[in-house]
């Protein structure tokens, strides 16, 4: 018996397949087992190959996993691009209306789109895919029955028979391929969660954890991979204390959230990279001027237009300066689902206690898996405030060498905010002095962000391994990995990029070395590492793919030797 | 603000056109908390970055509350701050450079959208602050410092390009015609949408255009400024095209829409008709349970 079982649904955009693997990966989750989706698409809306992926387990999930158990492939050219991942002894399941395969016994032709048709629901071919899945993976079809049933019990005419058409799809998939050949080790049954579980996806949880956190307006303009949050606010913001609306550039949303912020809103956009370019000057003028707001930047891949639907993490640099001139904009990057949540939560808190630009640095492969976490408990999150001006420091806007209140519109302490040097009420000024007294000001604000946590384990190890952002699970599964190997080795993680947490910092300038896997071609988080007295070198990766255990293993072993030996020629 | 920070180091030149554009605007704002009892803190100025937008630092008498950020950026901070607060009374102060130049691209969907602002466009046809480059209102032919064979871009006409883009309403008047000015800017400011207050300000310094605007009978100079007849209909938009495109300087209110729906309105009412049901944070996660 296994405890995992990866399954890869690969065709063309349009096809269906991110939503055959959502279906059984929700299937999954509802008997209990762990579960975590991937998917990649073509930036094309019909047609170019895309594939959804389902990893399953019986425990909890770090990464999507290296290999795959079963390959479904709906055209050839997915198959010769995805085989390669496949395990020895995995399964291929194509499309034998569209290809054929002599692969001598370890690939079983389905006519899924026929046997749809046959069981009088031509949109049933994902049901079809799914009940050989199960066959072949082992699993009962009684879970995918329990969760069609579910799902389709909305109290509408005709759910009844829709439930039928399905399960009856079900099992003419399975029946297609009794009897072939199996999984040398079918999955486990799995074991029951304690706690209320709920599958959410990353854009949703970040969506839900800024709205927890007292967000009420969103401005933002389309771009992959940030759309769906967006979208998301306009599915579920409706009452008179929110707006959500669709600016017509990303140099509009910036301004735009800034007018929010600035008086007295906590607003938030949603933006990827190329949009992000355009928002630097605005970033740098809610520096200056000292307006709280929130950009969730997911990154993509690549320069320019890049990669739009593939994950990076190649947005750290101009993330911590989008824009000209001194400035150090908080960064606060989850590493998963959950974390997405909680992350948001305090991107908007931080936002209003040192009153300026955060941004919450999330990435493609974040955003776009569906994850089962514990509900996140809503009594832990906090709602933080502004200090709000009682008008006592008339139109003294910018007293004091850090956060000082804030006069909202409407009410007492009148003051202009300025984006050019400015004294005390906001007047502007470019005298010598006060350019530095105002930038020591802006730059000691960040003394009140000193609070973010981080994760330490085997303190006393000379060298650590240190991920960031979505990385962090296949490097946690890596990391796992080398200590049942028995070697020595420093674990490090947080989400708080800048300011880095005073006490972490602290840690990671005693290490030999702290080795940092980040998908980018410069090393970004090392660079910056380097900049603080951090001996930190990064394992980097630019496929526009996330890291895979075995190989990131590999390289942070290979990094480990390299350091022993340099310690050993000393 | 000039008053309370002698380190304020800009000043207008004498006779800059823009002194009368403030004197307008202090005496509408006074006009407006007298009138709304409203207090002047109900006010936000959204100023450009120009000699134009440097009025919000150096208005005088009761100060309203003041943002000026970035060049050409005034719409959309506008429109963010109008977003959560359609209780602000919202004025921009811009120059022909920022406003139709690099802030071109946001008139359009502003005006669409029929966000609730007034805009008082200080058109001194030059780039002042930055030494006087030709600007989109820059005469044909005119030479500048960028454009040495003279311009070679027609002139753009801002009335027209106001009407096209769908703004509600739309003076144009003369910086030296401060009393109607007020009352222009507190006509647009009551108005419920966009509005813009498109005022002819010479610059003394790099484009006196003062003859120009008021012609000279002596040296047969016919003057550009003409008064909008008084028959003229401020609902037909026609009519407002044809007193656009002259192509010399109406003065006075050339269009106001009257079916005028503002952003916030239509989205309150939008919300009214469809009637979603506002979920919790906790209701929704309880909706994605396992
Ligand atoms: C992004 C950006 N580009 C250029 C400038 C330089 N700049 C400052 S003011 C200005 C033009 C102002 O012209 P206008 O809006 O007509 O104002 P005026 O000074 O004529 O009143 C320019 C180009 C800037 N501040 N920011
Ligand atoms: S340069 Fe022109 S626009 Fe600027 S202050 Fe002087 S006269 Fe006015
Ligand atoms: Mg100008």
């Amino acid at each position: 018996m296994s405890k995992n079982l990866v399954v890869r649904f690969a065709g063309e955009g349009g096809q269906g397949v991110v939503g055959g693997s959502e279906i059984l990966a929700a299937a999954a989750a509802q008997v209990g087992y762990h579960v975590q989706t991937f998917a990649t698409f073509p930036s094309q809306i019909k047609g170019g190959p895309a594939w959804g992926q389902a990893s399953i387990s019986t425990g909890p999930l770090l990464s999507g996993g290296d290999y795959l158990d079963i390959l479904v492939a709906l055209n050839r050219y997915a198959y010769d691009h995805n085989v390669q991942e496949l395990r020895e002894g995995g399964i291929v399941i194509y499309n034998s209306e569209d290809f054929e395969l002599d692969e001598g016994g370890r690939a079983i032709g389905i006519a899924a789109d026929q046997l749809a048709r046959e069981s009088g629901n031509p949109r049933a071919a994902n049901m079809i895919v799914i009940g050989a899945v199960a066959e072949l993976a082992g699993m009962p079809l009684s879970y995918i029955e329990q969760f069609v049933t579910k799902r389709f019990s909305r109290g509408r005419p005709g759910d009844e028979q829709i439930i039928e058409g399905n399960i009856k799809a079900l099992h003419m998939g399975a029946e297609a391929c009794k009897g072939s050949f199996s999984l040398g080790s079918p999955i486990e049954d799995p074991t029951p969660i304690e706690g209320e579980r709920i599958l959410i996806k990353g854009f949703e949880a970040s969506s839900l954890g800024a709205i927890a956190a007292g967000l009420d307006t969103f401005i933002g303009y389309p771009i992959s991979p940030a759309t769906t949050m967006l979208t998301f606010m306009e599915a579920n913001l409706h009452g008179d204390d929110y707006f959500v609306g669709q600016s017509s550039s990303e140099i509009e949303s910036i301004a735009a959230i800034l007018g929010a912020g600035y008086a007295g809103k906590r607003a938030m956009t949603s933006t990827a990279g190329p949009g992000l370019s355009l928002m630097g000057e605005g970033l740098g003028l809610a520096w200056m001027a000292e307006i709280p707001l929130v950009v969730a930047n997911i990154q993509r891949g690549g320069p320019a237009t890049g990669l739009p639907t593939k994950t990076e993490q190649s947005d750290l640099l101009v993330s911590l300066n989008p824009g000209h001139g001194d400035m150090s904009i908080p960064v606060i990057a989850p590493g998963t689902v959950e974390e997405a949540f909680w992350a948001a939560a305090a991107a908007v808190n931080w936002a209003e206690r040192y009153q300026g630009p955060v941004i919450l640095l999330s990435e493609a492969s974040i955003a776009e898996r569906a994850e089962d976490i514990l509900k996140p408990d809503l009594s832990l999150v906090r709602e933080e405030r502004r200090t709000v001006s009682d008008g006592s420091v008339e139109n003294r806007r910018y007293e004091g060498d850090g956060v000082s209140p804030f006069p909202v519109p409407g009410g007492p302490g009148a003051y202009v905010a300025n984006g050019s040097e400015h004294d005390e009420p906001g007047d502007t000024t470019h005298l010598p002095d006060v350019h530095v007294r105002m930038t020591h000001r802006r730059f000691n604000k960040l003394d009140v962000l000193m609070d973010g946590d981080y994760e330490s384990e085997r303190t006393d190890a000379p060298v650590a391994l240190m991920p960031w952002g979505g990385s962090k699970g296949s490097a946690r599964g890596a990391y796992n990995e080398i200590i049942e190997e028995g070697e020595d080795l420093g674990w490090y993680y947080t989400m708080y990029l800048n300011p880095l947490p005073p006490a972490l910092l602290d840690e990671l300038r005693a290490k030999e070395l702290v080795i940092v896997p980040e998908l980018n071609y410069l090393g970004q988080f090392s660079r910056v590492l380097r900049s603080m007295g951090v001996n930190a070198q990064s394992i980097t990766q630019y496929t526009g793919l996330p890291f895979k255990v075995g190989e990131l293993k590999s390289s942070v072993r290979e990094q480990m030797r390299a350091e022993s030996g340099k310690l050993a020629r000393v | 603000m000039s008053k309370r920070n002698p380190d304020y180091d800009f000043k207008w030149c004498p006779g800059c056109g823009d002194f009368g554009v403030k004197r307008a605007i202090e005496s509408a704002l006074v006009q407006r908390s007298t009138e709304k009892q409203e207090s002047v803190e109900h006010t936000v100025m959204v100023a450009g970055i120009g000699c134009s937008g440097n009025l919000v630092h150096l208005q005088e008498g009761p100060q309203p509350f003041g943002i000026h950020g970035i060049h050409g950026r005034t719409l959309p901070i506008a429109y963010g701050i109008k977003s959560g607060r359609p209780d602000l009374n919202v004025l921009i102060v811009s120059g022909d450079g920022d406003f139709l130049s690099i802030g071109g691209e946001h008139i359009g969907p502003q005006a669409k959208r029929n966000l609730d602002v007034t805009a008082v466009v200080m058109d001194n046809g030059v780039y002042g602050l930055t030494k006087g480059q030709a600007s989109p209102t820059t005469e044909f032919e005119a030479v500048t410092p960028t454009t040495p064979y003279g311009k070679l871009d027609d002139r753009m006409s801002p009335l027209e390009t106001y009407l096209s883009a769908g703004v509600g309403y739309l003076a144009s008047t003369l910086s030296t015609q401060v009393k109607q000015m007020a009352e222009l800017i507190s006509d647009a400011m009551d108005h419920p949408g966009f509005a813009v207050v498109h005022v002819q300000s010479p610059c003394t310094t790099y484009n006196d255009t003062y003859a120009a605007l008021k012609g000279n009978a002596k040296e047969g100079i016919e003057p550009l400024a003409f008064p909008i007849p008084d028959d003229h209909d401020p609902e037909d938009f026609m009519a407002a095209v044809t007193l656009a495109r002259t192509g010399r300087v109406p003065v006075g209110l050339l269009y106001r829409r009257s079916d005028s729906v503002p952003a916030h309105e239509r989205l309150r009412a939008a919300r009214e008709r469809v009637g979603v049901k506002q979920l919790s944070v906790d209701e929704i996660l309880t909706g994605m349970a396992i």
